[in-house]
């Protein structure tokens, strides 16, 4: 067992863990953030996707010792409410098993491209959504939301 | 999860990650987690220690050097794509950018995954093509060893248990080479490879002879291997057919597929013979022939 101590949601948290304990299960099991879904457990549908210091991750497949000292944003505290606005409002929401993911996936490349001056583009969205699986919407209120969010962000 | 591991080390330097392996083996290297996570959840694979390298900083740089660059393990997919030194070898750009998705470009490593040695691997092929050169580090001191060298079969690699994977040299390229990178797959994002392929290839812009080429392919026998059949191209002067007829032979003679899950050992064949021909197409600008 190891202490762990982080940044989750910008509150320092300690938990008592096994070294390679799931992200995933740290979040749900030890600090109730269950707002974090569990999908494949294998790392291809990205419904567990987290922020770790910015950046969009599958939390089934991160062990809980390499998130010490590190800054973990999850679908409870991702603000932004424009994006989720936005999925709901552009039918990006159907059974919500993947949405957690979703908006976590799609704050992050939108926080980098405005970071970038990149311009936001479908076919941008589609790959960096790429990692992603939905098996409701057919992507298509996802995407739409995406770039109503971006649109309304910048 | 299956049985935990007694211990997990987790270094903040180089040195003690080798004190690690020097003193503990043998134990499992832990990078990224993108393939030992899956490997342990599913019970394929069960381990005594491990060692979780991701806290080593040491291990992540990229850095000119001797006319190349060297590119440290932990590099993960996304640094490879945006490092904007690495412009000269845009076949690692060309891999990086449909390697499965953000989520894993984030946590993927450049020595996790020439460690675990898949014989999937996109970037397997590209560090062929690109005479990489692994170095090897162990307390001992260094073991340089060119990518034919270092991957030995399916899952198995020259790595000794005491030493590390840290990090990996790329020559200079040549003004007239071009580079070709293709992976076949059931889509863009996230698919394992039915068949990957890596090829540069450069001609004398006066003779039109061929000067170098270097290929290699993922997913077509039980590690990456390379399209040795080309080198037959070197001094001559291929037209369309003699790169058909090459890339039919590397396609019966330089692989050995197999059936499996993802696909079946005709369609490998068969896919890799185009590939090939189209690469060589493209790289050497060969003109298509009528009928």
């Amino acid at each position: 067992m190891i202490d762990l101590r982080f940044r989750v949601n910008g509150e320092w948290r300690s938990v008592r863990v096994p070294p390679l304990a799931r992200l995933l299960d740290v979040l749900r099991e030890h600090l109730a953030l269950t707002g974090t879904k569990e999908g494949c457990g294998e790392g291809e549908c990205g419904a567990c996707t987290v922020l770790v210091d910015g950046a969009p991750v599958n939390s089934c497949l991160v062990p809980a010792c390499q998130v010490a000292d590190r800054d973990v944003v999850t679908i409870e505290g991702a603000g932004h409410e424009s994006i989720q606005e936005a999925f709901a409002d552009c039918g990006g929401v159907q059974c919500g098993i993947c949405t957690p993911g979703m908006i976590l996936a799609t704050r992050a490349c939108l926080a980098e491209w405005t970071a970038r001056g990149e311009p936001c583009t479908e076919a941008g969205l589609r790959r960096a959504l790429a990692g992603n699986l939905c098996r409701c919407t057919g992507y298509g209120g996802i995407i739409a939301a995406a770039l109503r969010a971006h649109g309304g962000a910048t | 999860m299956n049985a935990a591991p007694t211990a997990v080390y987790s270094p903040r330097s180089l040195a003690t990650a080798l004190a690690v392996l020097a003193d503990r083996a043998p134990v499992t290297v832990l990078a990224g987690g993108t393939d030992l996570m899956v490997e342990l959840r599913t019970g394929r694979t069960q381990v005594a220690s491990v060692l979780d390298l991701w806290g080593v900083e040491e291990l992540r740089f990229v850095r000119a050097e001797a006319g190349g660059v060297r590119i440290g393990a932990l590099t993960t997919i996304t640094e490879l794509r945006r490092q904007p030194s690495l412009g000269a070898w845009p076949l690692l750009a060309a891999c990086a950018a449909d390697f499965a998705a953000e989520q894993i470009r984030n946590r993927a490593t450049v020595g996790g995954s020439l460690g675990t040695a898949s014989p999937a691997a996109d970037l397997g092929p590209v560090l062929w093509a690109l005479d990489a050169v692994v170095r090897l580090r162990s307390r001992d001191g260094v073991r340089d060893l060119p990518i034919p060298a270092f991957l030995l079969g399916y899952r198995r690699t020259a790595r000794r248990a005491d030493e590390l994977i840290e990090s990996v040299w790329l020559p200079g390229r040549l003004p007239t080479e071009r580079g070709a990178f293709v992976k076949v797959g059931t889509r863009d994002a996230q698919s394992i490879a039915k068949v990957v392929v890596a090829l540069v290839a450069s001609r004398d812009a006066g003779s039109g002879q061929v000067t170098a080429v270097r290929a290699a392919a993922g997913s077509v026998a039980e590690r990456t291997v390379e399209l040795a059949s080309l080198q037959e191209l070197v001094g001559r002067r291929p037209d369309a057919a003699a790169l058909l007829a090459v890339s039919r032979v590397a396609a019966s003679r330089d692989c050995a597929p197999i059936d499996d899950v993802r696909s079946s050992a005709v369609y490998r064949r068969h896919a890799l013979q185009r590939v090939v021909c189209d690469m060589l197409t493209s790289t050497l600008e060969v003109p298509l022939e009528d009928g």
